[in-house]
């Protein structure tokens, strides 16, 4: 039941999206994000979407992947919409009932903020979809590498995010493994209320934990007996290279910005 | 090429050594193993034999005696990695030594951490992978493997530090027969054709057969250390600690025991039955 969790929902490919530098795409998915709340009006979020198609289209990642990632945040975004069509007054009443009252301003306003969730979530999940998960942490750990002036473990932390992304599949399988070697000594995991049932899951957690710490123990010996000793004097296999098509990323985003602007000055917001 | 690369004098450990009367798990190893060698330690669990393949790369430090690794004190903290180089160990739970996702990138973790440049790292990791035969998963994820490939896998993690020794602590004990065979099959390739020396340690004695040398353990001390030949002969004192022996060499010695003239060191089935077929024919 519990093996078809992916880690990471790393989608293996070889498009120009895939062969960005990591860290370039680890900046450019934050600057995407604050682009997003750039435009006040339909002309620039617009200019947003076409974006994302773009690199969507360019990923060659299947559509249904990001439908995927979408479709758990989908009733956040109806609820937040939903208060939004009713939040924000002005323009025209198309309905009212007691204190509640609907206008066209907010209609427009709902929608805008639907899309730019959308745009949000579709954007970071493009950033996971084509980045391994290793390759996601090593990027991290050289971008946070100016915070090792300020004593921050960025080694450390890197590091404990690999051998936590490693043993997801392990305890996910001794998971399993525990819960029915539980239910083949009677244990009822699948009736009962929701207090029973969390309760019928310590049994499986206690001996989890237990072996969670031996895992562990075990693990800091292995990597002892690899000369492992902190970041100190450390080097990579895969080096990250920053070229030409990185630089070309930059400028399409630095376009997309200036278009933004550019479009706030020139065209009446809709808000 | 008798140099010898282990080196362990009247070692003694103590997990508790607060107590006040502390359990000792080694009481006084004697031990010297060779460049090239192929030993294997035997001994059934609780024997110390564990204790002391964790010795020779420093993860334990002997509270009684001293352990020299190719000449230097494992005592010595300034020289400790040079000893984690030296000797590579091989864990019993191939899950729990595997440190990234990715085959390749775990394979290139141990020469990460010496810090050796990335171009050289890459060559490394494709020999180690190649040596263990499993160049052809570099890119798989780890935890998809079989339980002998993951081991194996472990194997060209250490094999990538390019050590001079490989001391391999019950690599097979959580493997089912095929995985076990797999493993076993890389040792031995590993000692015939790259000249690696080898220490086994492990509770099955057809796993010892192959080696050069068998060296017993019972109680934290050496009970026997001989070629496969001389230990085997031993059947009553294996017997008497628990282990078995060859099941050839077990017909021949109970057949003796019943007081047919056979010899004391047959080991293998050829030499059974050859025995034996001497035998009928008078």
């Amino acid at each position: 039941m519990l093996n078809d969790i992916t880690i990471g929902q790393f989608f293996p490919g070889n498009s120009l999206i895939h062969r960005l530098d990591p860290r370039v795409k680890i900046l450019l998915t934050i600057a995407y994000i604050a682009a997003v709340f750039v435009p006040v009006n339909w002309y620039g979020l617009g200019l947003a979407v076409l974006f994302l198609v773009t690199a969507v289209a360019l990923s060659r990642l299947p559509v249904k992947l990001l439908w995927k990632s979408i479709k758990p945040i989908l009733p956040i975004i109806l609820f937040t919409a939903l208060l939004n069509m009713f939040y924000v007054g002005g323009g025209t009443v198309l309905w009212e009932w007691g204190i509640l009252k609907l206008t066209s301003k907010g209609l427009v306003n709902a929608a805008f903020l639907a899309v730019r969730i959308v745009c949000l979530i579709a954007g970071s999940s493009l950033l996971t979809y084509t980045t391994g998960p290793t390759t996601l942490t090593d990027a991290l750990e050289r971008l946070l590498g100016p915070l090792k002036v300020i004593r921050v473990p960025v080694h450390e932390i890197a590091m404990m995010m690999t051998i936590a992304l490693r043993f997801i599949p392990t305890l996910v399988e001794e998971t399993d493994k525990i819960m029915s070697a539980q239910k083949a000594r009677g244990a009822d995991m699948e009736s009962g209320g929701l207090l029973q049932r969390i309760k019928a899951l310590v049994p499986v957690l206690i001996p989890l934990f237990v072996s969670s710490f031996r895992r562990a123990y075990e693990l800091a010996m292995a990597m002892e007996c690899r000369c492992y000793h902190g970041g100190e004097g450390r080097t990579r296999m895969k080096q990250l290279h920053m070229g030409l098509r990185d630089a070309a990323a930059v400028a399409v985003m630095l376009l997309l910005f200036t278009a933004m602007i550019l479009l706030n000055c020139w065209t009446a917001p809709v808000l | 090429m008798s140099e010898e690369i282990l080196r362990a004098e009247q070692v003694t450990y103590t997990y508790d050594p607060d107590e006040t009367e502390p359990l000792f798990a080694l009481t006084g190893v004697d031990l010297r193993v060779e460049r090239g060698s192929f030993t294997a330690i035997l001994g059934h669990n609780g024997c110390g034999k564990s204790t002391l393949a964790k010795h020779f790369n420093a993860i334990l430090l002997p509270t009684g005696g001293t352990v020299l690794v190719d000449g230097i004190d494992t005592t010595d903290e300034e020289q400790r990695l040079q000893v984690r180089r030296t000797v590579g160990m091989v864990l019993q739970n191939p899950d729990n030594q595997l440190v990234s996702t990715i085959v390749e990138e775990d394979v290139a973790f141990g020469p990460e951490n010496l810090g050796i440049p990335p171009k050289e790292i890459r060559a490394r990791v494709d020999e180690a992978l190649k040596t263990v035969g499993m160049y052809d998963y570099r890119e798989h994820a780890a935890h998809k493997l079989s339980g002998g490939q993951k081991q194996r896998v472990a194997i060209a993690g250490i094999l990538a530090m390019r050590p001079d020794c490989l001391v391999l602590d019950e690599p097979t004990a959580m493997l089912d027969p095929q995985g076990r065979r797999e493993v076993m099959e890389t040792i031995r390739r590993l000692n015939r054709e790259n000249g690696m020396t080898v220490v086994l340690i492990t509770q099955y004695m057809e796993e010892a057969v192959d080696a050069d040398r068998i060296v017993v353990m019972e109680g934290g001390r050496i009970l026997l250390d001989g070629t496969p030949r001389e230990v085997f002969s031993q059947v009553p004192r294996l017997r008497e600690v628990a282990l078995d022996v060859p099941q050839p060499t077990e017909l021949c010695f109970l057949l003796r025991q019943n007081g047919w003239p056979l010899r004391q060191d047959i080991l293998t089935e050829e030499e059974c039955v050859d025995a034996l077929a001497a035998l009928l024919e008078g």
